[in-house]
């Protein structure tokens, strides 16, 4: 079994109304200190082959076709566990 | 002139589009459902209602392009074939490819439903003929997720090929920021494709169809079809 984790964020240049009113609520708890909240979100996906290779290109395949919407959004992935 | 309406699970406006194109216009109207493969013989415009597709799940619009039908629909577009996809009609439409853009939350992240006033920027597709360019339209939207988005050269290839259809306007007709109620880029409110066959809006036309609604605006953009 593997555990991918799959993070989708908007693409920079991309307005993030979210990362932004949640930016402005940490600047009144008094977080001065932090400059950008980005929202995005988590998928994870739980694979029964082991194979990391195998697993990296469907996941890429995936997302082209499916998870994720290229003129808005990137992401990025990392395998977290495999076990027999 | 033979309509079909594209039901989806979550489709909300299915219903008021068949009653529009069967009791307003008087043409003959049935459903087709989203697990259909083909579009059946001789329907000649094909409507992607509003609603929730699939509970808006991933993003709005996305589940909804895995349908068989629209594998269907987006045949019937590529054969030259008139699409309007309204609202989540529209969202789905771009998630398919069939029109370029993508949708962002409106930048108030909030559900906004109110009247707007827009302003018809070009009659060369199917569902404007009957228009006049410069013509304003009062037309209810509703919907979280209608800030139009594109990338300049995106809205360069929409603005030479003259596929802006419609922009969020004032009551004069007058474009600007003030009358953009959702952040979207342009003002933008409708595209086409560069053919013409197919077009997306986030505005209800079926909402603004009859006096009774308190706008008959948004008929017209059901009437330039049959004048086709």
């Amino acid at each position: 079994m593997a555990t991918v984790r799959i993070l989708i964020r908007n693409r920079k240049g991309v307005f993030d109304p979210e990362g932004k009113v949640i930016h402005g609520g940490l600047k009144r708890l008094g977080y001065q200190e932090v400059s950008a909240a980005r929202v995005g979100k988590v998928i994870d996906l739980v694979f029964e082959d082991e194979d990391e290779t195998i697993i990296a290109e469907k996941v890429e395949a995936m997302c082209k076709a499916f998870l994720v919407n290229p003129v808005i959004e990137d992401y990025s992935y990392e395998i977290l566990s495999t076990e027999g | 002139m033979s309509f079909a309406v594209v039901v989806f699970p979550g489709s909300n406006c299915d219903r008021d589009c068949f009653h529009v194109v069967e009791q307003v216009l008087g043409q003959p109207v049935q459903y087709v459902w989203h697990r259909d493969t083909e579009i059946p013989e001789g329907i000649d415009c094909v409507i992607v209602p509003g609603g929730f597709s699939y509970g808006d799940y991933l993003r709005s619009g996305a589940v909804a392009k895995m349908s068989p039908i629209m594998d269907a629909v987006a045949r019937f577009a590529r054969g030259g074939g008139k699409v309007l996809g309204i609202c989540n009609g529209f969202q789905i439409l771009l998630e398919s490819g069939l029109l370029p853009g993508a949708m962002l939350r409106n930048t108030s992240l909030k559900f906004i439903c109110k009247p707007v006033y827009l302003r018809c920027d070009t009659r060369r597709t199917a569902f404007t003929s009957a228009l006049s360019e410069g013509q304003v339209l009062q037309i209810p939207i509703a919907h979280a997720e209608g800030n139009y988005f594109i990338d300049d050269d995106g809205l360069k290839r929409l603005q030479d090929n003259a596929q802006i259809v419609f922009q969020y306007a004032n009551a004069k007709g007058e474009v600007t920021v003030g009358a953009n109620p959702n952040g979207s880029v342009h003002n933008i409110a409708g595209i086409c494709n560069e053919a013409g066959n197919v077009v997306g809006m986030m505005p209800h036309p079926e909402r603004a169809a009859e006096g009774v609604l308190g706008s008959r605006d948004g008929l017209a953009i059901f009437e330039s079809v049959l004048g086709q």
